[in-house]
C-alpha cells in the first residue's frame, strides 16, 4: 500500500470506530451498569436505570448517539517509532473525526476560548486533544478514544498537598471533590485518582485512569487499597444514579501513579458519567486492528 | 392540564399553576406539549441582555438541553435531546422564572436556595429527566417547531419543540420550596 492509501484506510476505520463509541458503551461498562441494576433495591433508582437500559438498547436500535454530549474528542496514543503512519495520525485522526462529526453525528461542542465561537466543526486551537506516547522500536499502534463530556469534566480537580497531608490528604481531597460535585455528573461514575509530582502530571494520571477497565486493580498493594477504600466510601455516600439516591455510586475508582518530588504530592481527580464511552484500539502496521473494550465493533 | 392514565401522570399543555401546586419533590410525571431548550447563553440574553424570550412559555415547559438536531428539507430532525447540568444555571434562574413565567423547568441534577426562592414564591417547580438518555428524549420529540437564537451554536440555541410523553420527570424542588436533592429521605 502506498503511504496515501494506508492513511485513507486508518482514516475510515477510525472515523467508523469514533462513531460506534458513540452509539455503543463499552463491554465492560455495559457488564457493570448490569452488575449495577441486579444490585440495586431503591424503586426509583430502578426506575432510572431501566430508561438507561431502555435508552441503550434505543441508541443501538437506531443507530444514534447514546446522549446528545458527545463530548469534547480526546485522544491517547501510543504509537511505535516504527509505526508506517507515526508523521500522519494527527492528520488522519482530525480527518476520522470530521468524517464521524458529520456522518454519526457529533453534536458540534468545540467553542473557542475568549472569542466564544463555536468553531463548527469539532475542531480547533488544541481540539481535539492528542496526547503521545513514542514506543521505541515497535511498529505497532494503541489510540484510546476518549469523549470527553461536559458534565463528567466538571467535578475534575488536581492540587499539590504536602508530604504530611500524604495519601489520607490525598482520598479526603478526592472523596469531598466527588461528594461535592459527583451528583451533577450522571452516577455512576467512574472515578479517576492521579497521584504524581506535580498538579499537572497528576491530572494527566487521572485521566489515563479512566481509560482502563472499569474493573482494573492497581499493582501495588497501597494503590490498590486505596481504590477499594474511596469505592466503598462513594458508595456509602447513597448518591446513586443521577444523584436521587441508591445502592451504588461508582462503576469503580481507579488509580494512576507516577514518581514524585519528596517535597511534594499531587492529587488529581477525573470522573467518568455512567455513558463511559472510552474506546481503545490497537493496530499493527498492516493496520490490521482490533479493540478490546467494543469486541462488536466491525468495520 | 393533568391526566391520570395507566397510573401514569401526565402534565398537558397549558401548563396550569393547578397542574403543579399538588406536585411534592420525588414525586413523578410526563409532560406532552411544547417546551423550549434553553442553557447558559439563553439564559444571559434573557436575564444580563434583556432580550425578549423568542417562546412565551408561561404555560410550556423550559428544558435546560442542548440537542443534537439535523437540517431536513423543510426544517430540523431533532437526532438525540438530554438534559444538562442545571447548576449551571442557578445564578441566572430566579431571574428567569420571574421574567418568563415559567411553571415547569427540566434538567439535570441540583439547583440550588435563589432558585428554591423563586420556586416558592413565583409557583414553579424543577424536575430532572434521567441523564445521558438522549434517545429516549429524542424518541419523545414529535418535532422541531423552529430554532431561534442558531448564531449561539447548536447547544446553546433555543430550540422549539413538541414533545410526547417526555420523562420520568422527577421533581426535585417543588413550590413549597423543598428541595429533594437536600431534604431526600
Amino acid at each position: 500500500m502506498t503511504d496515501r492509501i494506508y492513511s485513507k484506510k486508518m482514516t475510515e476505520i477510525m472515523a467508523q470506530f469514533i462513531k460506534h463509541t458513540a452509539i455503543h458503551l463499552p463491554d465492560d461498562v455495559m457488564s457493570k451498569l448490569g452488575e449495577l441494576y441486579e444490585a440495586e433495591d431503591n424503586p426509583r433508582a430502578l426506575q432510572i436505570y431501566d430508561v438507561m437500559l431502555e435508552n441503550l438498547r434505543l441508541a443501538e436500535e437506531m443507530e444514534r448517539p447514546i446522549c446528545q454530549d458527545t463530548g469534547f474528542m480526546q485522544f491517547l496514543i501510543k504509537c511505535g517509532s516504527e509505526f508506517p503512519l507515526l508523521g500522519d495520525l494527527e492528520e488522519v485522526l482530525k480527518e476520522a473525526l470530521a468524517e464521524a462529526t458529520e456522518e454519526t453525528p457529533l453534536r458540534l461542542n468545540v467553542v473557542e476560548t475568549f472569542s466564544e465561537e463555536n468553531t463548527g466543526t469539532n475542531m480547533g486551537p488544541g481540539a481535539p486533544t492528542v496526547w503521545w506516547e513514542i514506543m521505541p522500536g515497535r511498529d505497532n499502534c494503541e489510540i484510546y478514544v476518549y469523549p470527553a463530556g461536559g458534565g463528567s469534566s466538571m467535578p475534575g480537580a488536581s492540587a499539590v498537598l504536602t508530604p504530611s497531608q500524604g495519601y489520607e490528604g490525598a482520598e479526603a481531597f478526592v472523596l469531598e471533590r466527588v461528594l461535592e460535585k459527583g451528583p451533577n455528573a450522571c452516577p455512576p461514575l467512574l472515578v479517576g485518582v492521579g497521584l504524581g509530582n506535580s498538579s499537572e502530571t497528576a491530572a494527566l494520571n487521572a485521566k489515563r485512569a479512566l481509560l482502563m477497565s472499569v474493573d482494573s486493580v492497581n499493582e501495588d498493594e497501597g494503590a490498590a487499597l486505596m481504590e477499594k477504600r474511596l469505592e466503598k466510601a462513594l458508595n456509602e455516600s447513597g448518591i446513586g444514579p443521577q444523584g436521587l439516591g441508591g445502592k451504588n455510586t461508582v462503576y469503580g475508582v481507579n488509580v494512576v501513579d507516577t514518581a514524585r518530588h519528596p517535597a511534594c504530592m499531587g492529587v488529581a481527580v477525573a470522573t467518568g458519567c455512567w455513558v463511559h464511552r472510552r474506546g481503545h484500539i490497537c493496530f499493527d502496521r498492516d493496520l490490521n486492528w482490533k479493540s478490546d473494550t467494543h469486541k462488536d465493533f466491525n468495520y | 392540564m393533568t391526566e391520570i392514565r395507566d397510573g401514569r401522570r401526565i402534565i398537558k399543555e397549558p401548563v396550569t399553576t393547578e397542574d403543579i401546586k399538588d406536585l411534592k419533590a420525588g414525586d413523578v410525571f410526563y409532560y406532552s406539549g411544547e417546551a423550549l431548550t434553553g442553557r447558559d447563553a439563553v439564559h444571559e440574553r434573557v436575564v444580563v441582555d434583556g432580550q425578549d424570550i423568542p417562546v412565551d412559555i408561561s404555560d410550556k415547559i423550559l428544558l435546560h438541553a442542548g440537542p443534537i438536531v439535523k437540517r431536513v428539507d423543510d426544517g430540523w430532525e431533532c437526532f438525540a435531546m438530554g438534559p444538562t447540568t442545571s447548576m449551571r444555571m442557578e445564578d441566572f434562574e430566579e431571574e428567569f422564572i420571574r421574567k418568563t413565567g415559567v411553571k415547569i423547568i427540566v434538567g439535570k441534577g441540583a439547583m440550588a436556595e435563589k432558585t428554591e426562592k423563586a420556586c416558592r414564591e413565583e409557583g414553579c417547580i424543577c424536575c430532572v429527566m434521567p441523564a445521558g438518555c438522549a434517545v429516549v428524549g429524542a424518541a419523545c420529540t414529535e418535532s422541531v417547531l423552529e430554532g431561534y437564537w442558531t448564531d449561539l451554536g447548536m447547544p446553546e440555541a433555543a430550540w422549539h419543540v413538541r414533545v410526547k410523553e417526555i420523562g420520568p420527570l422527577i421533581v426535585t424542588i417543588d413550590t413549597s420550596g423543598r428541595n429533594f436533592f437536600k431534604d431526600r429521605n
